[in-house]
């Protein structure tokens, strides 16, 4: 489906990113996975997928260091040649209550998960254009929608990728360059395992499907979106969290 | 089942389905019998997988007749596809209501009936994916479109509720909302509309039915199960 394409896809190599990758590459793509920490778990997983017949680079690098961000972006092109999808998939959380949360705690957040997203899509956005082609979907959020107590911060990130991925994709809407959201509910991730149990399982129960996506499930929905066939979706976010909070 | 499966977005859902391997069985009036002998007559192995049934899914009666003699035929009915949609188009000043009320009855009460007499066979085989056809315009709200608009914003309602309901069933229910598509009802829209519509459109085109098809065929594959409750925009970003 994906052959002679390349994707980049940031924080993919853990997560619902790793489940991303593994979707993109099985189905022909090359991927570029990019990754901050974790080096030796990135290396692990870089072989796990080559032993599946998998072309695969990794790249280490912070997107919330724009520098970062144009090095990798420069490190792909040198070595595949072009990118035609880009996925904005790096997350992190710092959970706190307003009251207690830092203006570093609220800092860090938005610089990864929002600034982030824009500067790799600088960073990719010329080389898209030129080639009259592309797709951009960022990984958004069910609690982009709907607030999370503890979660001011990642809340407002993933609230602010709606307002930048329809923006984004009015100015891209004449060029080729496709821009969506996914919408993730809970899935079962590193991030939602560190949720403490008695938490998770109240969640859980609010879940209608009463259980936590996987991230297979989230990676075909990124996956139908950058077909050549979804051209005429744009400026869509999509959801997929088990009827929570629909 | 897909309701208006011979119509404009319809044909293409029917179509893709049909070449996928699905039994199809094509609700429709009794005009859209001929357009379904026209479909299968551009298919070639997958034709004998069209079934046309007259029904008009305005009248509850008529779409549990149509359920059960699908139950009857083919054993299962694993995919509904709420699709059959008609307008009626004035200012409110202008509207009678007549024409409020078929709308409705057509866009939104006949899902409602369709769900009704297919729910007992998907709840029994622990399995079903249910996707409606709603519209931009129920999003948007549109000139002329009063009951048009409310009829899709309503089954966007409906979608949610009926999700909840069956979330735990193996049933998900999720709603396509298709911004402006060349099909006969978009080419029956005043000229000066139409250029309207693709000039609004941040793409400059109108969509093509065989693209809201592949969005549907997404949605009912077992695979996409987390999937319910949903609302995915297909508009070339007009509406966002």
């Amino acid at each position: 489906m994906f052959a002679g394409r390349v994707a980049l896809v940031t924080g993919g190599t853990r997560g619902i990113g790793a489940a991303i990758t593994q979707a993109l590459a099985d189905n022909g793509a090359t991927v570029a996975a990019g990754y901050n920490r974790g080096k030796a778990s990135a290396e692990e997983f870089a072989l796990q997928m080559e032993g599946r017949g998998a072309r695969l680079s990794i790249h280490q690098g912070r997107v919330d260091d724009v520098n970062d961000c144009n090095r990798v972006v420069q490190e792909v092109m040198d070595r595949h040649g072009r990118v035609d999808y880009l996925v904005n998939n790096a997350g992190i959380t710092v959970d706190k209550t307003v009251r207690k949360m830092t203006a570093e705690d609220w800092q860090q957040v938005l610089n990864v998960n929002l600034s982030g997203a824009f500067q790799m899509t600088k960073a990719v956005l010329e080389h898209m254009i030129e080639r009259g082609s592309g797709r951009i979907v960022n990984i958004s959020s069910v609690i982009g929608e709907t607030g999370n107590v503890g979660q001011a911060n990642y809340a407002a990130s993933k609230a602010g990728l709606f307002g930048f991925t329809k923006s984004l994709a009015l100015e891209m809407a004449q060029r080729g360059i496709t821009v969506n959201c996914v919408a993730p509910g809970f899935i079962e991730t590193e991030m939602v395992a560190a949720i403490p149990q008695e938490a998770l399982a109240k969640v859980v129960a609010r879940i209608p499907q009463r259980r936590l996506g996987k991230p297979d499930e989230v990676a075909r929905v990124v996956r139908f979106l950058l077909e050549d066939e979804s051209s005429y979706i744009t400026g869509a976010v999509y959801a997929i969290n088990g009827g929570l909070d629909m | 089942m897909v309701t208006g499966g011979a119509g404009g977005i319809g044909s293409a859902i029917s179509t893709l389905l049909a070449n996928d391997g699905a039994s199809v069985a094509i609700l429709g009036l009794p005009e859209d019998r001929a357009r379904t002998q026209t479909l299968r007559a551009q298919l070639d192995g997958a034709a004998k997988r069209l079934h046309f049934y007259e029904s008009n899914v305005g009248v509850y009666e008529q779409c549990r007749e149509a359920a059960a003699t699908v139950v009857r035929e083919h054993g299962r009915i694993d995919f509904l596809i709420n699709n059959a949609g008609i307008t009626r188009d004035h200012t409110v000043r202008k509207m009678t209501v007549e024409e409020w009320q078929a709308v409705l009855q057509v866009n939104l009460s006949g899902p409602f009936f369709m769900i009704k007499a297919v729910l007992e066979t998907m709840i029994e085989q622990g399995f079903g994916r249910i996707v409606n056809i709603s519209s931009v315009v129920g999003e948007s709200g549109n000139f002329g479109q009063a009951n048009y608009a409310a009829a899709k914003a309503g089954l966007i309602g409906l979608t949610k509720t009926v999700a909840l309901e069956v979330a735990n069933r193996g049933i998900t229910v999720n709603a396509v909302a298709p911004g402006f598509i060349e099909t006969p009802m978009t080419k029956a829209m005043p000229p000066q509309a139409i250029e309207n519509a693709i000039a609004q459109t941040p793409q400059q085109r109108l969509g093509q039915p065989e693209e809201v098809a592949q969005l549907v065929r997404f949605l009912l594959d077992e695979k996409a199960g987390y999937i319910t409750g949903a609302v995915y925009n297909i508009n070339g970003g007009w509406y966002m």
